[in-house]
């Protein structure tokens, strides 16, 4: 009999499970369970955007497209950059449309890594960087960022974990779990310590659009003597409510998206063709809907973490994204505990701080990407939670 | 549209505590602006959503199309101001093309509404023609969709 165990790549066996997962399958085993544990936008995709995919299939146009995307999108990706974050990128050359952004990183980590290359992942974040990083062959090494600092990296903590095998640093902000951003002063910091250690950026903007009050998201590759050095990965999932299209892009030097590129074409050819034509349609009429759908989430956002700390689960102010991160080490449970018996006990998923790294142990993450209404009700739930759990202690 | 009407509009339940968080006001200030829509004949009162299909005898529904002649000093509203004036009419409009008033009626049964129609709203002075339709199923009212639409169905795990 084959010994599949021995079949298999050791990198890909190293690399853990999702702790997201688990939470899920307990979800939907039961009944009336909100969930605030999803990490995708609760609204569909706009209808003229749709209209623009449904018309091109109508057409026929169903062929592969160029490699690097339609030049049409890479254009209108490039006039967005300019026109939302001042920074110009050639259509030609220094564009690439992807897969989601997910291909996006998994790109740029095996096209710039050799083995034993170290990456920098401030955590809590997204879970993809650290496996990526493996099976790419590099070395993932975190930075915890603390809520002391509004998980924001700082310059000290990012000069402290460099060695002489540092790479790059991923910059995932605005983030997902914490909604932490990183305003330019802070961008500005870093982005010393990044020159004079010479390593390369991966900034991770897929919530680039979802950021509240008056700030707006700032790119890294804005900063002076950046934009060289940084990859810019983005898409078209959560500012447009898009998820299912898988669509997102990469920016950066032409010399770095060549092999991209290469790679990309050989991997998936060309992303889909459906998609790029719906994506046009959504950069060039879509800013309204981005707006409308911005203005809902926050005063979602503004609710929850108003209730949160009025229930005694102390929340920093997020400002970017659409999650929420409580601290839960008032109830004495662990986040695991705390997340496992919140949707046993009353059927609220939220997800343990624990999947996005160790240090988000003491938190969750509770996600706004869901109406109001069953918003309204899980933080009820919520409350008489904590309530109970008081009485117990 | 101000953002308090809009959320109202969809949802009257908030506290105005609630309310207050969402939009980043005092609450005092929450509390004037609603007495002042409400003072101002802008928010016209409260009440749920009832999905009428769901409670045991709740009747029928029908909306009634009726052509008339207006009336030289009065045009249409004093036949509106008589026809509004019968219980069994629960909303009334005034409409552009094919017909002029579309008037919502509820009754117990198809019968009564019938009978309402040939024998109270056909007699209204200035009525010459209606047609009855009665309403099968409700969608959605009022901004609210009644039908279960679960968006995570067929969704996939998310990371």
């Amino acid at each position: 009999m084959t010994d599949y165990q021995n079949v298999v790549n050791d990198r890909i066996k190293s690399v853990k499970p999702s702790g997201i997962r688990k939470f899920f399958d307990i979800a939907v085993e039961m009944d009336n369970v909100i969930s605030l544990s999803i990490g995708e936008p609760d609204f569909k995709t706009p209808w003229h955007i749709r209209e623009a995919g449904i018309t091109s299939l109508e057409q026929g146009k169903t062929w592969y497209t160029p490699n690097r995307g339609f030049i049409e999108l890479r254009r209108e990706i490039s006039n967005y950059y300019s026109r939302r974050f001042n920074i110009s990128y050639e259509p030609d050359t220094q564009v690439l449309v992807t897969v989601g952004g997910s291909e996006g990183i998994d790109l740029c980590f095996r096209t710039l890594l050799n083995y034993g290359d170290e990456v920098l992942i401030p955590e809590p974040s997204f879970v993809c960087y650290n496996p990526l990083t493996v099976m790419a062959g590099g070395v993932p090494k975190t930075i915890k960022t603390v809520a002391e600092n509004n998980f924001r990296l700082t310059a000290d903590e990012l000069e402290n974990a460099i060695t002489d095998k540092t790479k790059m640093v991923v910059l995932p902000y605005p983030n997902n779990p914490t909604g932490a951003i990183m305003e330019r002063k802070d961008l500005e910091e870093i982005a010393e310590v990044i020159k004079k250690h010479d390593i390369f950026v991966l900034s991770d903007e897929i919530y680039g659009e979802l950021t509240y009050g008056d700030r707006k998201h700032v790119s890294i590759a804005e900063i002076d003597g950046m934009k060289e050095r940084t990859l810019i990965v983005s898409g078209f999932s959560k500012a447009y409510a898009m998820t299912g299209w898988r669509l997102g892009y990469i920016l950066g030097p032409s010399e770095i998206l060549s092999y991209i590129t290469k790679l990309h074409q050989y991997g998936i050819m060309s992303s889909p063709t459906t998609a790029q034509y719906a994506a046009i349609e959504a950069l060039r009429n879509g800013d309204n809907d981005v707006m409308a759908m911005r203005s809902d989430y926050d005063i979602r956002r503004r609710l929850i973490v108003g209730k949160l700390n009025e229930i005694g689960l102390t929340c920093f102010e997020p400002l970017g994204a659409f999650y929420t991160f409580p601290c839960i080490k008032s109830t004495g449970l662990s986040s695991d505990e705390f997340a496992t018996r919140l949707v046993k006990e009353k059927r609220v998923a939220v997800v343990p701080g624990t999947a996005f790294g160790d240090c988000g142990e003491g938190y969750v993450r509770i996600s706004y990407a869901q109406s109001l209404k069953n918003i309204k009700i899980a933080l009820k739930r919520i409350e008489e939670f904590v309530k109970e759990l008081k009485n117990e202690g | 549209m101000d953002k308090l009407l809009e959320i109202l509009s969809e949802n009257s339940s908030f506290t105005n505590k609630e309310l207050s968080l969402m939009l980043g006001e005092p609450e005092d200030y929450i509390a004037a602006q609603i007495k002042e829509y409400e003072q101002a004949g802008v928010i016209k009162g409260y009440k749920a959503i009832v999905d009428f299909e769901k409670v045991p005898d709740a009747g029928v529904t029908a909306i009634i199309e009726l052509k008339v002649t207006p009336k030289k000093e009065t045009g249409f509203d004093e036949i509106a101001s008589q026809i509004m004036s019968f219980d069994e009419v629960s909303s009334m409009y005034l409409m552009a093309g094919s017909f002029d008033f579309a008037v919502f009626v509820t009754g117990k049964t198809m019968q009564d509404v019938a009978s309402f129609v040939a024998r109270k709203i056909s007699c209204v002075d200035g009525v010459i023609a209606s047609a009855t339709h009665f309403m099968l199923k409700t969608y959605k009212i009022g901004g609210v969709s009644l039908v279960d639409d679960n968006p995570s169905d067929g969704r996939g795990m998310v990371l």
